[in-house]
């Protein structure tokens, strides 16, 4: 029975659309998940020589921080990892225990992305333990500990079947512990700490979350052998709809319907909610790189370009995208390409003018920091967003609304052309910026950016021009593209 | 209203689509029919410019569908699901292609209103999106969607499937109506051979690509057409 099953995954697989049918997707796609996995294996590795280089305890210091490490996976799996509902439903009817199913369903969500990524920093960061003279034994018995604690993330995913709001919930009670922790208020990690390093001291402590994780698996399993069916835990959760009038918007003509159904597609659709929630994260971006000065100068312009470009490279990438479930009905009404083209590209800019207003607190900083990305808004404004939408035309991946979607297994619009169209985005204005700071001032510099990007806003018109040129001419192969559901 | 010269579609070397010459004088209310995999979507795709000609070309109005854009604004059209925007509810939906088609609301409202009845109180006000609605009462919002603007072409493929039997016979009092204006062409391809009979003027059968009968209904067509599909 098992051998059926896993033919069946197998076959899911290979299939999905997000494989893709040609070879350069699939290279750019292994190419990136290997350079992922590289990227853990290397913090695995180099986190315990980092730490010890700062002359901190490496096992200990990373207890410390374990539990914020749990809460946001647990967090990111709410968001993102989807629980094994939906192919369930055509081996109902065949004849087949329950209990094989519930046990397939749940075994499947064990080997799920979200579960081994872990494995690729905590098991070399346990050799590297080992081979520094950390006990054998007792190091094995800590990383038991923590994995059992991963995979009850797992199955406290699935209970609280992936709550949308629950996400929020977790990510603010990431910034509340944090933020108490900083103010020294509050200090979490003095209760976890000792109980994460309880695993590596106190011998058959790590039996506890095992445990654990046993009654988890039990729970989980009573619960969904029990809601194995169509009008219960199968259903699929239909929202009570609201109808809004947006009128407001009607005053902008053709350009206003266009903006009132963006706005609903955001506002209605898991995946397109992502964005917004992915356009806030990209607004602390700039953290990394202002007051540090261990990054060069001219990777500034670089945050200062993500800073406000959240939505721009979130969203904007997938245009027309967004719209492929009903891309033939696009096709078919009395439409412009052009008013759909601009409706897109004033998204955007509103978009992008919201994040450099709530970016003002970089002015903490000092007012340079802010100029920058102003300056790198400016310059989203002016060429990101045509090149945006010059891209989307060769973005040719349907986009399923209702799914979550986002890590890796899930379609990504992986095209040469349109990667080709990214280079410019982020490398041009940091080439400018670096011409400027080397042959003469900061100031030069961030007029030579700001400067690009006001070119390309007078110039608006002519670039739109070849946006909708390109738009008929991928238009076909885009309809047909997009017949091809995920 | 609607010359076809030539026309013929290829995938990969397979012909699925070849008719030399058709046309649909204006107000008619024309009927495709065949089996699966005739060409009769291929053919209505053609027509509204969702794919390419491989030969030839198909005028509506006296416009090349395939090189203006504006055979749009007096077209409408519903194939599939795919013409629907879910996550919208049927009112902003209707609304939404109001906008396009230069409708007011109250336009719209009036347009709601004269077809309640073939609504049967499933769509308007029902707090549910149209990615939520059964298969067929998304068909009944996507047909009367198809009316919007007073369209002088309207194409409807399998208006008839996924339809209880009650809203197939308020369906045909539609078509009908639209049938009976002199302004208003009408397209409907069903696999359903009696109700094709019953509201269209004329009949085209195709069959792997080619029309094999195009004839005017008459009180023997259905006796015909039964006897030309029966193996």
């Amino acid at each position: 029975m098992i051998k059926k099953f896993i033919y069946l995954e197998w076959k899911a697989f290979v299939r999905s659309a997000s494989f893709g049918k040609n070879l350069t997707m699939k290279i750019i796609i292994g190419f990136l998940m290997i350079y992922f996995s590289l990227i853990f294996i290397a913090m695995g590795v180099g986190a315990f020589y980092m730490l010890k280089e700062m002359n901190l305890e490496p096992l200990a210091t990373l207890n410390k921080f374990l539990i914020y490490y749990f809460l946001g996976d647990l967090a990111v799996r709410l968001l993102l990892q989807s629980i094994p509902v939906l192919n369930i439903k055509p081996l109902l009817a065949l004849p087949l225990k329950k209990t094989t199913i519930v046990h397939f369903s749940l075994g499947k969500t064990i080997l799920s992305f979200f579960n081994w990524i872990h494995a690729l920093f905590f098991i070399p960061f346990t050799v590297v333990l080992i081979l520094n003279g950390y006990d054998v034994v007792q190091i094995i018995f800590w990383h038991l500990g923590v994995i059992s604690i991963i995979y009850i993330n797992n199955f406290l995913n699935i209970i609280l079947s992936n709550i949308d709001r629950l996400f929020a919930l977790f990510l603010l009670l990431i910034v509340v512990l944090g933020g108490a922790q900083y103010y020294q208020l509050f200090d979490i990690t003095e209760f976890t700490t000792p109980f994460f390093q309880s695993f590596y001291e106190i011998d058959g402590f790590f039996l506890i979350p095992i445990l654990v994780l046993i009654a988890f698996h039990y729970f989980t399993f009573k619960y969904f052998e029990k809601n194995l069916y169509l009008d219960a835990g199968l259903s699929v959760k239909h929202d009570v709809a609201s109808t809004e009038n947006l009128s407001w918007l009607n005053q902008f003509g053709t350009l206003g319907t266009f903006l009132k159904n963006d706005i609903r597609l955001i506002k209605r659709n898991k995946r397109s909610k992502t964005t917004i929630v992915m356009s806030v994260i990209f607004l602390f971006y700039g953290l990394i790189f202002f007051g540090n000065t261990h990054q060069p100068p001219a990777m500034q312009i670089f945050a200062g370009i993500f800073v406000s470009g959240g939505f721009l490279f979130v969203f904007g990438q997938f245009v027309p995208s967004w719209d492929s479930s009903y891309y033939q009905l696009m096709m078919t009404q009395n439409i412009p390409y052009r008013g759909y083209i601009t409706a897109k590209w004033w998204l955007i800019v509103i978009a992008t003018f919201i994040s450099t207003i709530l970016a003002s607190f970089y002015l903490f900083y000092g007012w340079e920091v802010y100029l920058t990305i102003v300056v790198g808004a400016i310059y989203n404004i002016g060429v990101n967003s045509h090149l945006v939408l010059l891209g989307g035309a060769f973005t040719k991946t349907p986009i399923d609304l209702s799914s979550a979607g986002g890590a890796f297994g899930d379609k990504k619009a992986f095209n040469v052309n349109s990667m080709l169209l990214s280079l410019p985005k982020i490398f041009l204005p940091l080439l400018l910026y670096w011409l400027g700071l080397r042959f003469a001032d900061k100031t030069v510099a961030l007029s030579l950016v700001a400067g690009a990007g006001i070119l390309g806003f007078i110039f608006k018109e002519k670039v739109f021009s070849i946006i909708e040129k390109r738009y008929k001419i991928e238009k076909y192969s885009t309809i047909s593209a997009y017949k091809q559901k995920g | 209203m609607i010359q076809v010269n030539q026309l013929s579609k290829t995938y990969n070397g397979t012909t699925v689509l070849n008719i030399n010459n058709l046309e649909i004088p204006k107000g008619q209310s024309f009927g495709l029919v065949g089996n699966n995999g005739a060409g009769k979507t291929t053919f209505f795709s053609l027509l509204l410019d969702l794919i390419q000609p491989s030969t030839g070309y198909i005028k509506s109005n006296d416009i090349q569908v395939n090189t203006s854009e504006n055979w749009k604004s007096f077209t409408g059209s519903f194939l599939d699901e795919n013409f629907l925007i879910g996550y919208l509810t049927p009112e902003e939906y209707f609304y939404f292609i109001g906008d396009l088609r230069n409708q007011n609301k109250a336009d719209i409202d009036a347009l709601l209103a004269k077809h309640e009845e073939f609504f049967n109180g499933e769509i308007l006000n029902n707090k549910k999106y149209l990615r939520d609605l059964s298969k067929g009462n998304q068909k009944k919002a996507g047909i009367i969607a198809t009316l919007i603007g007073n369209p002088e072409v309207v194409i409807l493929d399998e208006p008839f499937a996924n339809l209880d039997p009650t809203t197939v016979s308020r369906l045909k009092k539609i078509i009908k109506e639209l049938a009976d204006d002199p302004n208003v062409t009408v397209l409907v391809s069903s696999h359903d051979l009696q109700h094709t009979v019953e509201v269209c003027n004329r009949i085209v059968a195709l069959n792997k690509g080619e029309i094999v009968k195009d004839i005017q209904t008459s009180e023997e067509t259905l006796q015909e057409l039964e006897l030309f599909f029966a193996v």
